[in-house]
C-alpha cells in the first residue's frame, strides 16, 4: 500500500514542474507579465518625457473651441464648435465615404467578376482589362486620377456643363436640385413605407404559393408599382407639397442645391474602382470554387443560365466570397485615410489638423488608432454575423 | 500621410527615450557636425531649393547664420522640408534642432507647444489673393462673401480666415490641403476663387502660378503674424545662441557692417563695432554665449547682415520686390529692434 501510494504521488508532484499545462499556463502567465511591463514602461517614459519637453497633455483639449471650418459636415459645425466635434465631423466623413465606396466597389465587382466568366470575348477581355489595370496602381494614384485627371479639367463654374433634372457640372463639384418637403409631405414617406410593407408581403405569399403549387407570380413588377405608385399617389393627393431649390449661378459660383464636391467624389470613385478589382478576382474565385456540376444539374434541370446563376452558382458561391470580401471592406475603410492628399476633411485630415492646431500629437494619434480600430472590429464582427447567416446549414 | 508617421514617430520617441536628462543641443550639435534645420516644403523668399537644390530664403539664412555662429561655417546646415502640420511635432521630437519655416508666434505655441520663438525676422500680416481676370469686379476683401477659400491646414491662416469671415458675417466654402503645393495646384486650377496665406507668401505663390499678372493681392490685411524661428523649451544655451544670432544679424545692419566689409571693419575706430566683432581684448562675449568670440564676423562672412538677407531674398535683389516697410531697422522707422551686445 505504502509503495503504491509513494508510486502514485511522484509522478504528480514532478508533473508541477513538467505538467504541459502548468507550464502553459506559466508562460503564458509570463509573457502577458512582460507585455504589460513594457507597456507600463512605454505609457511612463511618455508621460515623463511630455512633462520634461513642457508640452501639456491630457484630453480636455477636445473641449476647446476649434477655430477652424471645415468644408464638409455632415453634421452642425462651426468653427466655435468644439475639438471633439471636428473629430467626430471626420469620423462621421470617413463613415460615409466607408459605406458608399463599400455598397459601389461591390455591386462593381460583382459585375466585373462575372464578367471575367462571361463567354463573350469583348466583356471577358475588358473586364480582365479593368482588373488589371486597378489592381496594379497603387490607391493614392488612382485618387489623383480621379481629382486632377478627370474632375479638374472640368470647366470653371461660369462654363458648367448643363445636365437634364436642372443640375450642373463643374470643378467645384455636381450640383443637383435639392428637394424642399413642404407641408403633407409626411403623407409621401407613409406611401413609401406602406408599399415598401406591402412589397414585402407580396413577395412572401407568392414565394409560398410557388412552393405549395409551383404557380409563378410576377413579383418585381407588382413590388415596383407598389413601391413607385404609392407614393406617387400620396405626392399627388397631399397636393404636390414637393418643390426643388435649384442651383443657381451667382459671383463666384453656382449657389443653391445639393452639392457632392469633387474631393469627395474623386476618393469614393477611386475607392471604389479600386477595391472592385479585388473584389472582382474574390467573385471570380468563388464562382469557379462550385463544382461545375452544379450548373450542369441546373441546366439539367432546365434553368436558364441567369437563373441558374442567380439561385444555385452564386449562393454557394457567396460562401467561399463572404471571408475575404470582408477584408477588402477592412482595406477600403483604411484606404479613406488617403483622403488627406486632395484635401477631402475625413477623420485623419480633421484630427491632424487638430493634432497641429493643439501640438497634442499623442493624444490625437491615440484617437485615431482607437477609432479606427473600433470602425474595423465592427465591420469584422459584422461581416462574421454575415458569414455565419449565409454558411452551410447541415441538417 | 507623412505627419501621421511622424506623429507616430514622435509617440515612440517620447516613449522609448531616455528619462534621463539628455546631453545639450549645442553638444549634440557639434557632435553630429552640423545643424539640422527645420524649412518650409518651398515657399520663394523664404525657405524653397533653387535650381541648383540648395535652400534659398530668409528662413534657410537663419540657419546658415546659426552655422556660422557655432561652427565658424555657414554650410553645416542640412535642411529637413516640413508641411504646416508637421513642424511642430518635428521640432518637439528633436528631428530639428531650429524651426525656421515662416512660423508665426502664438502665446499657444510658445506654451502649450513646448517651444520658444526666439524673436521675429519678418512681421507679415495674412491677405487675399484673386484672379482678377476670372473676378473682374472684386476689389476688396469684404466682397469674398461666398467664395471658395484655398488655405493651408494646421496654420494660424486657417484659424484667421474663419474669424475673419465670420466677424464680417460673409459666408465662404475652406478647401484646405495639407501640403503648399497642394494650395498652390488647387488654386492655379481653379478649385477655389481665392487664396489666402501671408503676404509675403502671396507675393512669392504668385511668381510661381501659371499667369502671374492676372492674379491681384487685395488691399486688407487681416492678422498679425510674426514670422519667426523657434526652438525647444528646456535649452536656454541653445535658446541664447539661436536668439543671439538673430540679434547679431540686425546689429550688424545698424553698425553698418556689410558681408564685403567686415574684414576691414575688425580694425574700426568704433568701440561699439570692435566690441560686436570680439575685437576687444580679453573679450568674454561669444565664449560666454558658447560659440568662439568672431561669432559675429563668422555670421557676416556667411549671410551678410539682416538688411542685405532681406534684399537678397526678398526685396530689390529678389523677383518678389517687397519693400522693407515694419521690417525696417528701429533707425528707419520700423520694427527690427536688437538689445545691444555688450
Amino acid at each position: 500500500m505504502a509503495s503504491q501510494e509513494v508510486l502514485r504521488e511522484e509522478p504528480s508532484r514532478a508533473s508541477l514542474i513538467n505538467n504541459p499545462t502548468v507550464r502553459g499556463i506559466l508562460y503564458q502567465c509570463l509573457v502577458v507579465a512582460l507585455l504589460v511591463a513594457g507597456v507600463w514602461w512605454i505609457v511612463h517614459n511618455t508621460i515623463v518625457n511630455l512633462t520634461n519637453l513642457h508640452i501639456a497633455s491630457g484630453f480636455t483639449f477636445l473641449r476647446g473651441r476649434a477655430g477652424f471650418d471645415i468644408s464638409d459636415t455632415a453634421i452642425a459645425y462651426t468653427s466655435d464648435s468644439t475639438y471633439g466635434r471636428a473629430i467626430i465631423v471626420g469620423l462621421i466623413n470617413t463613415l460615409i465615404v466607408a459605406f458608399a465606396g463599400i455598397i459601389t466597389a461591390t455591386i462593381i465587382g460583382f459585375i466585373v467578376g462575372i464578367g471575367r466568366l462571361s463567354k463573350n470575348w469583348l466583356i471577358q477581355k475588358i473586364c480582365t482589362v479593368y482588373v488589371e489595370v486597378f489592381r496594379n496602381i497603387p490607391p493614392l494614384l488612382v485618387i489623383f486620377f480621379w481629382y486632377s485627371g478627370v474632375l479638374a479639367v472640368l470647366p470653371a463654374p461660369r462654363d458648367s456643363v448643363h445636365l437634364p433634372f436642372g443640375s450642373f457640372l463643374n470643378q467645384r463639384g455636381f450640383y443637383f436640385p435639392r428637394a424642399v418637403w413642404g407641408d403633407g409631405s409626411w403623407l409621401i414617406l407613409v406611401g413609401l413605407l406602406v408599399g415598401i410593407a406591402m412589397a414585402w408581403f407580396v413577395a412572401r405569399k407568392a414565394h409560398l404559393r410557388q412552393m405549395a403549387t409551383g404557380q409563378q407570380f410576377p413579383v418585381f413588377w407588382t413590388s415596383l408599382a407598389l413601391i413607385v405608385g404609392l407614393p406617387l399617389l400620396a405626392y399627388v393627393l397631399s397636393g404636390f407639397p414637393l418643390t426643388f431649390d435649384l442651383p443657381k449661378q451667382s459671383t463666384f459660383n453656382l449657389t443653391g442645391g445639393f452639392v457632392v464636391k469633387p474631393e469627395f467624389l474623386s476618393l469614393y470613385l477611386a475607392l471604389s474602382f479600386y477595391t472592385a478589382a479585388f473584389i472582382a478576382e474574390i467573385v471570380r474565385a468563388g464562382i469557379r470554387g462550385v463544382a461545375r456540376g452544379q450548373s450542369e444539374a441546373s441546366a439539367a434541370l432546365g434553368l436558364r443560365s441567369g437563373q441558374a446563376l442567380r439561385l444555385v452558382v452564386v449562393p454557394q458561391a457567396m460562401r467561399i466570397v463572404i471571408p475575404p470580401l470582408a477584408s477588402q471592406y477592412l482595406n477600403l475603410t483604411k484606404n479613406s485615410s488617403l483622403a488627406i492628399a486632395i484635401g477631402y476633411p475625413d477623420l485623419t485630415a480633421t484630427t491632424g489638423t487638430v493634432l497641429n492646431q493643439t501640438g497634442q500629437a499623442v493624444e490625437c494619434v491615440v484617437i485615431m488608432m482607437v477609432i479606427y480600430l473600433a470602425i474595423s472590429v465592427l465591420t469584422s464582427l459584422l461581416m462574421n454575423w454575415f458569414n455565419a447567416k449565409m454558411a452551410l446549414v447541415e441538417r | 500621410m507623412k505627419n501621421i508617421a511622424i506623429g507616430i514617430l514622435t509617440a515612440a520617441a517620447l516613449g522609448l527615450m531616455a528619462s534621463a536628462a539628455s546631453a545639450t543641443t549645442l553638444d549634440t550639435v557639434k557632435a553630429k557636425g552640423f545643424i539640422q534645420c527645420g524649412v518650409s516644403t518651398g515657399l520663394a523668399g523664404f525657405s524653397a531649393p533653387d535650381d541648383k537644390g540648395d535652400w534659398q530664403g530668409i528662413d534657410a539664412d537663419f540657419c546658415r547664420a546659426v552655422a556660422a555662429a557655432v561652427f565658424g561655417d555657414g554650410t553645416k546646415v542640412k535642411f529637413t522640408p516640413l508641411s504646416a502640420k508637421e513642424r511642430f511635432t518635428a521640432l518637439q521630437s528633436g528631428e530639428v534642432d531650429i524651426l525656421s519655416r515662416n512660423t508665426t508666434w502664438t502665446i499657444n505655441r510658445d506654451t502649450a507647444l513646448g517651444l520658444n520663438f526666439i524673436g521675429v525676422t519678418y512681421y507679415d500680416g495674412q491677405g487675399f489673393m484673386i484672379n482678377a481676370k476670372k473676378l473682374p469686379g472684386v476689389n476688396s476683401a469684404l466682397q469674398l462673401s461666398g467664395a471658395a477659400v484655398c488655405v493651408q491646414s494646421g496654420t494660424t491662416t486657417e484659424l484667421n480666415l474663419a474669424d475673419y469671415f465670420k466677424a464680417n458675417k460673409m459666408e465662404y466654402n475652406p478647401v484646405v490641403f495639407e501640403k503648399l503645393e497642394e494650395v498652390n495646384a488647387a488654386y492655379d486650377a481653379g478649385r477655389c476663387d481665392v487664396y489666402t496665406t501671408d503676404q509675403s507668401g502671396l507675393y512669392g505663390i504668385r511668381l510661381t502660378l501659371a499667369s502671374p499678372a492676372d492674379h491681384v493681392v487685395l488691399p486688407e490685411i487681416i492678422s498679425k503674424e510674426p514670422l519667426g524661428p523657434a526652438v525647444r523649451q528646456g535649452d536656454d544655451q541653445w535658446y541664447h545662441i539661436v536668439k543671439w544670432t538673430y540679434f547679431a544679424l540686425l546689429q550688424a545692419e545698424e553698425l553698418g557692417i556689410t558681408k564685403a566689409n567686415v574684414d576691414e571693419m575688425k580694425n574700426s575706430a568704433s568701440p561699439e563695432i570692435k566690441r560686436v566683432l570680439g575685437q576687444e581684448a580679453d573679450t568674454k562675449i561669444g565664449t560666454d554665449l558658447g560659440v568662439s568670440n568672431d561669432w559675429v564676423v563668422n555670421i557676416v562672412k556667411a549671410v551678410g547682415n539682416y538688411g542685405e538677407l532681406f534684399e537678397r531674398n526678398v526685396g530689390s535683389g529678389s523677383p518678389l520686390k517687397i519693400a522693407r516697410g515694419i521690417n525696417a531697422l528701429w533707425t528707419k522707422g520700423g520694427l527690427q529692434y536688437a538689445p545691444p551686445i555688450r
